[in-house]
């Protein structure tokens, strides 16, 4: 069977979920050769292989680190060469995008990105994009050179399919342009505990109506009692109530979990385009004419002062 | 010496309007307002700052797109961008974003740079690439998604925020940068701005102007093809509920008969 590449998103060798979704929809298109960069690269090995990789392509340096995203892009193309796959999959982060397009100019071949799901066609994989804040959904096709598809967190169900998962150190030269952007000070993230939001299967948010950095205690107490993330609406980060990186939405993240409930958010259309693929939305909203409830399964409306404390309570009586 | 800068900025529908898919799987433009995107309002922002700190220094704004996308360009010349370019040609419609960096990086080649800033993102293709596809092809260094932007000499730093960390970037120019909105208020054009803009020099370039092919642009040259556009399936009304003191409760029976606790 063909090979695909998949592009591994890893901390320090933990893979992140949606590298695991995206070898359940490599298997769909061929035998899934896993490329992981960086400091512990090798011990993803293990993971992917459990999840259907063929081969783990490593390689460690201290370029990955310290220059942004060229060194990367010329091991992905090392790989490439290696390999020959009929198609190249990337985890649609920032950096991810990145990465695959600049792959893609490099080998000569077209592009998709932020598909949410990927089948295999006559002409080779079909990718489904969900498009102006999801209003519409498109399916498309890579006509030229070998796809090089990025795609969504949560597109895919996480699916074991243990493989033989043999590691091979990948040699990489790095071009020219590889030390052009220095990485002079790196701050990692400090976790709070909670899961990823694009990775949660609960996000609950909050929005201007919060009113306040303080009063977000609400809104991560009743997270908590659902094990959910927390996301918030550019308003709220705005006013410097919540930090940019929990920001659901167009310039922020886009998630589409289980479970959505916005509380104190409008639902502008910026918002929408980030959580309106969710697959439950409910909201808590003042003003009855919110757009929000537009595209709630399940609305209340309400001081979210009042009804929020009180949902968590009840679920947390519920859970005993 | 002055910096030259080229700010890339995108005529695209107004996100507010109803937006659609034309019968060749294109972008409707008949039926909905167009407008410099958003996201490209502080790229142009950014631009005038570095612009205005730096000893002598030309903003020149860059488009590629139909002949409305002029709108664009006024928009960012009346914030006070010093001239533009526009890129228009009949065989352009449906270029793909490989394509769109190939005309954009020949274009941006023709006008001379030192600095090429760019919005985040667009926000009707909304990929994010572009201003690393224009990195690549120009083979000078990218410095993406910047929260913050200065340029020190022949030295651009940033910051960088990412998913797992905040970095420090820095880059000797020439470079391609790309701002996010986290980057500063994008200003409003004055009535002076306005009156300024209408005198403002417009260039029209066309593929041949840029010496590519017609066969490498357009529908016909896009390396994607859309099979299928389908609008997505309206919501089926959800239950609303005013509170009238125990909405927190039944919102916990609703999440209960969901499954979700
Ligand atoms: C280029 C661009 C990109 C953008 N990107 C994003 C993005 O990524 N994410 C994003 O969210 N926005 C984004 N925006 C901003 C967006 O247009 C809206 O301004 C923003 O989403 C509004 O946030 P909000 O709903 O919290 O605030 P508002 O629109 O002010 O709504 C607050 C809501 O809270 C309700 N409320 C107030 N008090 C209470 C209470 N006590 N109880 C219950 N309800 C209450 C009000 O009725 C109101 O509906 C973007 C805008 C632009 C131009
Ligand atoms: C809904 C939709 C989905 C699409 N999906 C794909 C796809 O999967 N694959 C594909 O190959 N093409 C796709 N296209 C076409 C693609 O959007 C255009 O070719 C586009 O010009 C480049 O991509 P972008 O708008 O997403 O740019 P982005 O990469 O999001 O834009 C980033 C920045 O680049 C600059 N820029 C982008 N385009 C221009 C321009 N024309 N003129 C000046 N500056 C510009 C701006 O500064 C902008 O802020 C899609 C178009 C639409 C409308």
């Amino acid at each position: 069977m063909a090979e695909v590449l998949v592009y591994v998103d890893h901390v320090d060798g933990a893979v992140r979920k949606p590298t695991l979704e995206l070898l359940t929809l490599a298997r769909r298109i061929g035998d899934p050769v896993a490329v992981a960069l960086g400091n512990g690269a090798a011990d993803t090995a293990s993971t992917l292989a459990e999840h259907g990789a063929v081969k783990v392509l490593t390689a460690d340096a201290a370029e990955f680190a310290d220059y942004l995203v060229v060194p990367k892009v010329d091991a992905l193309q090392a790989a490439f060469g290696q390999v020959s796959p009929a198609a190249v999959l990337v985890p649609s982060s920032a950096e991810g995008k990145e990465i695959a397009a600049r792959l893609a100019v490099r080998v000569g071949s077209g592009i998709v990105t932020d598909a949410i799901d990927l089948e295999a066609g006559d002409g080779g994989p079909v990718a489904t994009q969900s498009v102006f804040a999801a209003a519409y959904t498109t399916k498309s096709r890579i006509t030229r050179g070998t796809p090089v598809i990025t795609v969504k967190p949560n597109s895919a169900p996480v699916e074991p399919a243990p493989a033989a998962g043999t590691v091979e150190e990948l040699a990489v030269t790095f071009c020219e342009g590889a030390t052009g952007t220095k990485v002079v000070a790196r701050t990692p993230r400090e976790s709070t505990g909670r899961p990823e939001l694009t990775e949660a299967a609960i996000v609950v948010s909050g929005g201007r109506g919060v009113n306040g950095a303080e009063n977000f205690a609400i809104i991560e107490a009743l997270a908590d009692s659902l094990g959910a993330a927390v996301g918030a609406s550019r308003a709220a980060v705005d006013a410097g109530w919540y930090p940019h990186s929990n920001q659901v939405g167009q310039t922020g993240k886009s998630v589409s979990p289980q479970l959505y409930i916005a509380s104190g958010i409008s639902g502008a259309i910026q918002h929408r385009a980030g959580m309106q693929t969710s697959k439950t939305i409910v909201a808590v909203n003042k003003d009855a004419e919110a757009p929000i409830f537009d595209l709630v399964d399940y609305g209340i409306v309400g001081d979210l002062f009042q009804v929020v404390p009180q949902l968590t309570e009840a679920i947390k009586a519920r859970k005993g | 010496m002055s910096l030259r800068i080229v700010v890339t900025v995108k005529y695209v529908p107004d996100a507010t309007g109803d937006r659609h898919f034309a019968d060749d799987l294109t972008l409707d433009r008949d039926d909905v307002d167009g407008l410099l995107s958003e996201l490209d309002e502080y790229a142009v922002e950014q631009a005038l700052q570095i612009a205005e700190d730096a000893d002598g220094a030309e903003v020149t704004v860059l488009t590629v797109g139909p002949e409305d996308a002029k709108d664009a360009l006024r928009k960012a010349l009346s914030m006070g961008a010093d001239k533009a370019v526009h890129v228009e040609d009949d065989d352009l419609h449906g270029t793909d974003i490989i394509g769109t960096s190939l005309v954009l990086a020949k274009a941006i080649e023709k006008a001379g740079y030192d600095l090429v800033i760019s919005g985040m993102a667009s926000t009707d293709g909304t990929a994010g690439v572009v201003p690393a596809l224009l990195a690549e092809r120009l083979g000078v260094p990218q410095v993406t998604l910047l929260s913050e932007v200065s340029v020190d000499g022949s030295t651009v730093k940033g910051r960088r925020d990412g998913d797992a960390a905040t970095e420090q970037l820095e880059a000797s120019l020439p470079a391609v940068v790309s701002v996010t909105d986290q980057s500063g208020e994008a200003r409003y054009p004055s009535f002076k701005g306005i009156m300024a803009a209408k005198k403002k020099p417009v260039q029209s370039w066309d593929l041949s102007d840029l010496e590519i092919d017609a066969e490498e642009v357009g529908l016909a040259g896009a390396w994607t093809a859309v099979e299928s556009a389908a609008e997505r399936p309206a919501r089926t009304a959800g239950t609303i509920v005013k509170d009238e003191g125990e909405g927190g409760k039944q919102l916990a029976e609703f999440l209960a008969s969901q499954k979700f606790i």
